[in-house]
């Protein structure tokens, strides 16, 4: 097949670039000291947010890498530069966690505030091998069932897929919450994920 | 992080499942109908399909690794609204430069990749980081799952970082990458590409995606670079040779000018009914 266009010029206008896979070989670009603690775990309010990507098969997908991007403690995005320099003080709100080889992550992060009317959450990206273009989708707290009744997004989701986006408390180890939130790709459980219309 | 260069397991860890693999022109086969399926789309007044196809079943690790529900569509609120923001404490400028993180130079052909970040309205995306990665000139990454044997290269690594500048440009020195085989099929080769990591002002914007270079022969048997259906979106992701940006005795130097999302459009819609 010949593929004539590749040798043309991009169309006149700002059309947007595709997107690709993020592929299996981002081990020394992507990871960066500290990326999946946007806390030290000693933080007062320190939260454990992790869980495990699955694939259709149920099987873990060893090669994922994911991104959160959230609100402060008291809702407050920020605007602070730096935000691979986690020096342990300044809270960027952005981490970056690649998967162990049992699709597992972990984040240390706190619990965002309240943005506005919405419900408490953090954004959550996934990018994988096979994955051909990245998907969002956002990680709700359980304990806020009464604000997730009238969160607009909650809203737009099926009731019967809507516990996809809300995290499991499991436990306090070492004395932080923690928050499981494991991403299906397929399956019965499969994650909900977002669209944004931006 | 030194145990990425230890000598890689006897069978690949992330080797597919798929009991045979199929041929380069079985592959060709299934790429062309899916191609001529979405033109016929666009011909009954579709859409172009902007981005690729996360269901690509030509690129076998997708089957498995795609949602099967349609995306929910939502209105970004103002946490998605915004972005992280990075800075000149994030990046050192010489992390721009790949040939010049070791000892000595990398082997290779010495490139520059240079253009701008902008938004959907052409607006350029200022003062944020882009993140690039690639294997070496013979085909190589520096990652312990590449078990490719072509040579690692002890000068060069790959990896490089930049910060746009005010007119949301960037660029980088390196090295042109050779093109390498993997797993998809028998004899399946990936075309050179250097990966792009991409934030704009929004983090709806976010894009991570791969920039090649022209002329590829590889472009049409390539399932990755297929799974953008339309012809004239997959050639956004081709740089192009300009020789003014070559410096004498020196370099050869190609342009790609990298256009994110937003603040509003509509191609969703038709991508939607694949997902």
């Amino acid at each position: 097949m010949t593929d004539k266009s590749v040798t043309e010029q991009p169309a006149p206008g700002y059309v947007q670039t595709p997107a690709q896979t993020v592929g299996p070989f981002y081990g020394f670009a992507l990871p960066y000291e500290r990326g999946p603690e946007l806390v030290p775990g000693h933080h007062p309010h320190a939260i454990r947010l992790h869980g495990t990507v699955t694939d259709g098969a149920g099987e873990p997908v060893p090669d994922a890498i994911l991104e959160i991007w959230q609100a402060d403690e008291n809702g407050v995005l920020s605007r602070e530069r730096g935000a691979l320099d986690h020096d342990g003080f300044t809270f960027t709100g952005f981490g970056r966690a690649a998967v162990n080889l049992a699709g597992h992550y972990t984040f240390t992060t706190v619990k965002p505030g309240p943005v506005g009317d919405a419900a408490p959450y953090i954004v959550v990206t996934v990018f994988a091998r096979g994955l051909i273009h990245h998907l969002f989708t956002r990680a709700y707290f359980p304990e806020d069932a009464a604000a997730h009744a009238g969160d607009t997004v909650l809203g737009a989701v099926p009731a019967e897929r809507r516990q996809t986006l809300v995290a499991v408390a499991d436990g306090t180890p070492g004395g932080a919450a923690s928050y499981r939130f494991d991403v299906h790709l397929q399956g019965d459980a499969e994650t909900v994920f977002l669209d944004f219309d931006a | 992080m030194t145990d990425e260069t230890a000598p890689a397991p006897a069978v690949h860890p992330l080797a597919d499942r798929a009991p045979t693999q199929a041929s380069q022109a079985e592959i060709s086969d299934e790429i062309r109908a899916i191609e001529a399926e979405a033109r016929a789309r666009v011909t009954d007044g579709g859409q172009p399909e902007l981005h690729p196809r996360r269901n690509y079943p030509p690129y076998r690790s997708s089957i498995l690794r795609h949602p099967t529900h349609a995306l929910v569509r939502v209105d970004p609120e103002e946490v998605e609204r915004v972005s992280p923001a990075f800075g000149h404490t994030d990046v050192n400028p010489l992390e721009s430069d790949l040939t010049i993180q070791h000892n000595a130079e990398p082997l290779g052909e010495r490139i520059t990749v240079s253009g701008r970040v902008l938004d959907g309205e052409g607006r350029p995306v200022r003062h944020q980081l882009v993140e690039i990665w690639q294997a070496n000139a013979g085909g190589r990454y520096v990652h312990k799952r590449d078990q490719h044997p072509a040579p690692l290269d002890p000068n060069f690594t790959g990896v490089g970082r930049v910060i746009t500048g005010d007119n949301g440009e960037y660029s980088f020195t390196t090295i042109k990458p050779g093109p390498y085989p993997w797993r998809n099929h028998l004899n399946a080769w990936r075309p050179a590409h250097i990966h792009f990591s991409l934030f704009g002002t929004a983090f709806t914007q976010r894009l991570v995606t791969q920039m090649y270079f022209p002329g590829d022969p590889l472009f049409a048997l390539d399932p990755i670079y297929q799974s953008i259906t339309d012809p004239a979106a997959r050639a956004r992701l081709v740089g192009s040779y300009e020789h003014e940006l070559s410096v004498p005795e020196w370099s050869l130097g190609y342009r790609w000018d990298i256009v994110l999302t937003g603040p509003k459009s509509t191609w969703m819609e038709s991508e939607e009914a694949h997902d």
